[in-house]
C-alpha cells in the first residue's frame, strides 16, 4: 500500500496494465518522453519502450482512428486525449466508429480500447481546457463511460476498463488529480464497472454525483448534517454509462428525495436522464421534485468566472434545501 | 532479378518482381502507359490473366443486377461500381493471403474477391443486418460510409501488424474526394511517421458526387501528395487491370519488406450515378462519359486476352452462364432470408447486454407481440 494522488493512481494502473498484458499500448500527444502533460504516463516509456508508450503526431482523429485499427487487429490501445475539449477533431472517430465497430461488424471486430481524457474545469486553464461534456458519450450507444472520484477507484476502474471487451471513455477529474491522497494497493486490482459507490449512508435525501464533485459535495453534506440535522445519503456513480439505476432507485425508495449534482451544463446532462428515470420508476416514493444542480447553460467561461459557472457549495446547499423543505 | 509468374487465383504471395517505385517520392505525370503490351505478359500466369477478366465480368454483371433490383424496389440505395472494375480486381487480387482490406461503400467488387460473400453484399444493400456479418478468417473491414475516416483505421491495422510482427499488409481504398478530408492527412502522416506496412489505393473516378477532381485539389495529381508524407506516390491507369495489379503487387511487396507505405492513384471513371439517388446528367456530359466508355476496362482487357490467344467465344459464353447462375443463387439467398427479427437490433452493440438494454429488449419483444395482435 502507498498513499497516492489520483494522477499517480492512473499512472500506477497503466504500469500494471502494461506489465500484465503485452497487447496494451499507450499512445497520444506527449505521453512518452514527456510523460504526459499531467505526468499520468511519467516513466512508462523508459520502462516499457517507445513501441508500447508511443508519442504520436499531434492528431486526435489519427490517434483515435488508429486505435480502432489497433484494437481490431489484436492490440489493446489506451489512447490519451490531452484534454476532453480537444477530442472534437476526433469526435467522428468516437461516435461513428469506436462506438459502432462491434455492431457494424456484427461481433467480428470488437474494440477493447480505453480513451483516457482529463475533464472538468476550475484549474485556471485557457478556453476548451475545462469541458464537462460527458453527455455526448453517454448519449452514444456502444460506449461505456467511466469517471472516478478518488485514487483507489481511479486505479481499479482503469484496470477494469482496460480488461473490458468494448470501448470505454475514461474521464479523469483533473481538478483533483493532485488534491488528496488515498491508500492504493500496489498490486493489480479492479473495481467493477456499472456499480455506484455508496459514499455515505443517510435516510432523508439521496444526493447523486460523480467525478470532481464527489468530494466537494461530501463536504456540503457533512455541513448540512451538522447545521440542519438532516441525514443525507451520497452516491458516487463512478460509471456514467451504463449508470447504476438499481443503486439510485433503491436509495430513492428509502429517502423519497433526490438531488443530482453535475459539473456539466444543465440541459440534457446525465442529471436530466436520472431525473427522468427516477420519475418513471420511483414516483410514489417522491416527497419532492427531483432537483438538478449543474453549471449554467453557457460556455465554460475564462477562468475569472469559472467558479461561478460550476456548482458552488452554495448551489449544492440550495438544491438540497429545496427538496428538504418542499 | 528473378522473374516469377503470378498465378491465379490465390498464389500471389511471393510477388518478387520489385522493379520500381522504391523510395522515389516524385511522380511521373506521364506515367499512364499508352501502349499495353502486344505479347503475353511473362510475369503473370495465363490463368491469372483469365481470372482478372472473369472477375471483372462478374463484378459488372453483379453491379447491373443490383441496379435492376434497386429499380424494381427489391433493394435499397446502392452505390454502383461500373467503370471501376479494373481498379477493384487489380488491387484486391494483388493482395496476399492474410492481407487486410479496408474498403469504402463502392468497393463491393474488391470485398467479394477477398472473401466477403456475394449474398452478404446483397443483404447489406437490402438493409439487412446479416449483410454486416463477416465470415471467420476474412480480413475485410466493414465498408466505410463516411469519407476518409476508414484511413486512420487502416493505419492502425497496419500498425498492429507491425507491432505483432505479422506478415500482413493493409490495403486502404478511398476515392478522390477523400483526399480533401482531414483523416486522409492524419492517416497518411501516421503511415509515414511510423513506416506502416500499408498501401493507400485511391480510385480517382473524377467526381466526388458532383465535384470534379479539378475543384477538389490544386495539385496536378493526387499521387504527388505522398511526397508531403515522406513516401512515394504513383499514378496508374485504373482502366488497365494489369497495370493496377502490378503497381499494387509491388507496393505490397515493398511494404512487406519493411520499406513503408505507398500511395497509388488509379485513374478511373464511374459510369453510373454516385448512388441510385443521384442524377449525374446534372454535372457530367454525355461526351465525357462516351470517351471513357471507349477505353472500357472490361472490354479492352477482353480483347487483349483474345489477342493473346487466352480467351474465345466458347469461354465467354460459358463464363457468362456461370456468372448468371451465381447471381441467381445470391439473389435467392437474399430473398429467401427469413424476415428480420426486431430484437436483433440489440445484438452486438456490446459484448454483453447492459441492464438497461436488457430491459429495452424485453420492452420491444412485448411491443412486437402487441403489434402483431398476440399476447399482451
Amino acid at each position: 500500500m502507498s498513499q497516492l494522488t489520483l494522477v499517480q493512481a492512473v499512472q500506477d494502473a497503466l504500469r500494471c496494465a502494461l506489465d500484465a498484458d503485452n497487447r496494451v499500448i499507450l499512445l497520444g500527444e506527449d505521453v512518452g518522453r514527456n510523460g504526459g502533460v499531467f505526468r499520468a504516463t511519467e516513466g512508462l516509456q523508459e520502462r516499457f519502450g517507445a513501441d508500447r508508450v508511443v508519442d504520436t503526431p499531434l492528431s486526435e482523429s489519427g490517434i483515435l482512428g488508429a486505435s480502432v485499427g489497433l484494437a481490431a487487429n489484436g492490440m489493446r490501445p489506451v489512447p490519451e486525449i490531452q484534454f476532453l475539449g480537444f477530442i472534437y477533431p476526433g469526435f467522428q472517430q468516437v461516435v461513428a466508429h469506436i462506438a459502432r465497430m462491434r455492431w457494424r461488424s456484427q461481433g467480428h471486430y470488437g474494440l477493447p480500447m480505453v480513451v483516457r481524457a482529463p475533464f472538468g474545469g476550475r484549474i485556471r486553464a485557457p478556453e476548451l481546457h475545462s469541458e464537462s461534456t460527458e453527455a455526448y458519450f453517454i448519449h452514444t450507444p456502444g460506449l461505456t463511460v467511466v469517471a472516478p472520484s478518488n485514487p483507489y477507484d481511479a486505479k481499479g476502474l482503469l484496470l477494469a476498463s482496460i480488461e473490458f471487451p468494448d470501448p470505454v471513455i475514461f474521464l479523469e477529474p483533473m481538478r483533483i488529480y493532485r488534491a488528496f491522497r488515498t491508500e492504493v494497493p500496489e498490486a493489480y486490482y479492479t473495481v467493477p464497472l456499472g456499480k455506484a459507490e455508496l459514499v455515505k449512508v443517510g435516510e432523508d435525501v439521496t444526493v447523486v454525483t460523480w467525478g470532481t464533485l464527489v468530494r466537494e459535495t461530501l463536504e456540503v453534506v457533512h455541513q448540512l448534517e451538522r447545521d440542519k440535522g438532516w441525514s443525507i445519503e451520497l452516491l458516487d456513480l463512478r460509471t456514467l454509462s451504463p449508470w447504476d439505476e438499481e443503486a439510485v432507485f433503491n436509495s430513492v425508495h428509502k429517502t423519497g428525495r433526490v438531488v443530482v449534482v453535475q459539473e456539466a451544463t444543465l440541459q440534457l446532462g446525465l442529471a436530466a436522464e436520472i431525473a427522468a428515470r427516477v420519475g418513471e420508476e420511483c414516483l410514489l416514493d417522491l416527497e419532492a421534485p427531483v432537483t438538478r444542480v449543474a453549471s449554467w447553460d453557457v460556455p465554460p467561461p475564462l477562468f475569472q468566472l469559472e467558479d461561478w459557472h460550476a456548482p458552488t457549495a452554495q448551489r449544492i446547499v440550495n438544491g438540497i434545501e429545496r427538496v428538504m423543505i418542499y | 532479378m528473378s522473374k516469377k509468374v503470378d498465378e491465379a487465383p490465390t498464389k500471389m504471395d511471393e510477388a518478387s518482381s520489385m522493379t520500381q517505385n522504391t523510395g522515389d517520392s516524385t511522380v511521373n505525370k506521364e506515367q499512364i502507359p499508352a501502349n499495353p503490351e502486344t505479347s503475353v505478359p511473362q510475369d503473370v500466369s495465363p490463368e491469372l490473366l483469365q481470372f482478372f477478366y472473369k472477375q471483372m465480368v462478374f463484378i459488372r454483371e453483379f453491379d447491373r443486377r443490383l441496379l435492376r433490383l434497386q429499380r424494381a424496389g427489391r433493394l435499397g440505395t446502392y452505390a454502383p461500381v461500373e467503370g471501376q472494375e479494373a481498379c477493384q480486381v487489380g488491387s484486391a487480387q494483388a493482395m496476399r493471403e492474410g492481407d487486410f482490406l479496408v474498403p469504402t461503400y463502392r468497393d463491393s467488387g474488391a470485398m467479394m474477391l477477398r472473401g466477403f460473400p456475394v449474398s452478404s453484399v446483397l443483404l447489406y444493400w437490402n438493409g439487412r443486418l446479416e449483410g454486416l456479418q463477416i465470415p471467420a478468417g476474412v480480413s475485410v473491414f466493414p465498408l466505410a460510409i463516411p469519407i476518409a475516416s476508414q484511413l486512420p483505421h487502416a493505419a492502425g491495422i497496419a500498425w498492429a501488424a507491425k507491432l505483432q510482427h505479422k506478415d500482413q499488409v493493409t490495403l486502404a481504398m478511398f476515392g478522390d474526394g477523400a483526399t480533401s478530408e482531414g483523416d486522409f492527412h492524419e492517416a497518411m502522416n501516421f503511415a509515414g511517421v511510423f513506416q506502416l506496412p500499408m498501401v493507400f489505393f485511391c480510385e480517382n473516378n473524377q467526381y466526388a458526387i458532383s465535384l470534379p477532381v479539378s475543384r477538389q485539389t490544386a495539385t496536378e495529381t493526387l499521387a504527388e501528395k505522398a511526397a508531403a508524407y515522406g513516401f512515394s506516390g504513383q499514378r496508374v491507369d485504373g482502366g488497365d487491370v494489369l497495370a493496377v495489379y502490378r503497381a499494387v503487387r509491388d507496393a505490397i511487396a515493398k511494404a512487406a519488406m519493411g520499406q513503408g507505405p505507398t500511395l497509388i492513384e488509379a485513374l478511373t471513371y464511374r459510369y453510373g450515378a454516385h448512388t441510385t439517388s443521384d442524377d449525374p446528367t446534372k454535372y457530367r456530359t454525355e461526351e465525357e462519359l462516351a470517351s471513357w466508355r471507349q477505353q472500357d476496362p472490361v472490354v479492352s482487357f477482353g480483347s487483349r486476352l483474345r489477342q493473346w490467344g487466352l480467351w474465345g467465344d466458347a469461354q465467354e459464353q460459358q463464363w457468362q452462364a456461370q456468372v448468371q447462375e451465381k447471381l441467381i443463387q445470391a439473389v435467392a439467398v437474399m430473398e429467401g432470408s427469413p424476415p428480420a427479427r426486431p430484437t436483433d437490433l440489440f445484438e452486438h452493440v456490446y459484448a454483453q447486454l447492459p441492464p438497461r438494454l436488457r430491459a429495452q429488449k424485453a420492452a420491444l419483444e412485448k411491443e412486437v407481440a402487441q403489434a402483431r395482435g398476440g399476447v399482451q
